[in-house]
């Protein structure tokens, strides 16, 4: 549930920057890491619930997911890793390290 | 209809303060450790172990942080050592602000390591700096082996594993946990965790976890990097 934090920090940042447009915003692109641990239903609910009344009531959010990824340390490729089980899928090894998961970013605001 | 382009860290706001704390440990050369786990993982008794075996060797402060209640920071009081109580209301985790002014109640000149409890919950904590040196996560064993799997982020985060309550695993096949499962998965996460298998009741264990935290608080004392 820390998505009504983030969904607190998301609206202030898409509020800041409609009142240095003068515009009416209705659409903001986000991305997120794996380790975010965002779950789009609940950040969708609580944006909503915390937009409510504002000038951002009504703007959608569309929230990309980038999947952390994993460097084998066998052939040096990058792939995903969806689980800790997970294989290289290049040349099959088992050993890979993490690298570091992507923050999550306000990356566009759509105005009206 | 026009798009702007905008690239603003959402949680830039907390990651400012985590930022600042962070700076202000490091100038004061405190060692601060944030402990991350699910309720009943048993944070609090492994701090009240490890304060009252530790007495004389380092001093130890602690931040409490629950949704509600004073419970925790009595028990660490009753060790005699100093503890901030945070109650969040209902927020799962802590964030970087809340630390910034218990830091400031804390006798801190008179401390060596600060140990931050977090509210209980495996999940929330870990998206959330609070400018601490390092994380340490709890699994207890009857929470199961799998949780390194079923809940990555802060497995491949923290600096220090403790898997506790390693006494029940003598209680026959009344818990099925295999510590090397879970060593092996946390390892693929994060190739530098430290792992000690532990048990805060009967003390097993307990003398690696306190051998990493005396290295530890001296090389925080002579300013060296620490290897997150």
């Amino acid at each position: 549930m820390h998505e009504t934090v983030i969904a607190e920090s998301l609206l202030a940042a898409i509020s800041q920057e409609a009142a240095k447009q003068s515009a009416k915003p209705i659409a903001a692109k986000i991305s997120c890491g794996t380790f975010n641990t965002v779950n789009d239903e609940i950040l969708r609910f609580a944006f909503t619930a915390a937009a409510k009344g504002t000038p951002c009531e009504n703007v959608k959010l569309q929230i990309e997911h980038k999947p952390i990824q994993g460097q084998c340390q066998k052939c040096k490729q990058n792939f995903d890793v969806e689980s800790p089980d997970k294989r290289c899928p290049h040349c099959g090894s088992g050993d890979f390290q993490l690298l570091p998961d992507a923050p999550l970013v306000l990356e566009e605001i759509e105005f009206e | 209809m026009q798009k702007k382009k905008i690239g603003k860290k959402i949680l830039s706001a907390n990651e400012e303060y985590a930022l600042k704390n962070s700076r202000f440990l490091a100038r004061q050369k405190k060692l601060c450790l944030n402990m991350i786990s699910s309720p009943g993982s048993g944070k609090t008794t492994i701090l009240a172990r490890t304060i009252s075996e530790l007495k004389g060797k380092i001093k130890i402060g602690v931040i409490e942080g629950d949704i509600q209640t004073d419970f925790d920071a009595q028990k660490i009081r009753a060790t005699g050592a100093p503890a901030v109580q945070i109650n969040t209301g209902g927020a799962c985790h802590l964030s970087a602000a809340q630390i910034s002014d218990a830091l400031q109640n804390l006798p801190l000149a008179d401390l060596d390591l600060i140990f931050i409890e977090n509210v209980g919950n495996l999940v929330c904590p870990s998206a959330f700096e609070l400018g601490e040196t390092a994380k340490v996560v709890v699994l207890s064993v009857a929470e199961g082996d799998d949780k390194p799997a079923k809940y990555p982020a802060i497995f491949a985060k923290s600096k220090v594993l403790l898997v506790n309550k390693i006494d029940l695993l003598r209680a026959g096949d009344l818990v099925d946990f295999d510590v090397e499962r879970v060593k092996a998965d946390a390892r693929k996460l994060n190739k530098g965790i430290e792992i000690f298998p532990i048990s805060a009741k009967t003390c097993e264990g307990m003398t690696y976890w306190y051998d990493w935290l005396l290295k530890s608080v001296r090389a925080q004392h002579q300013g060296l990097a620490f290897d997150r």
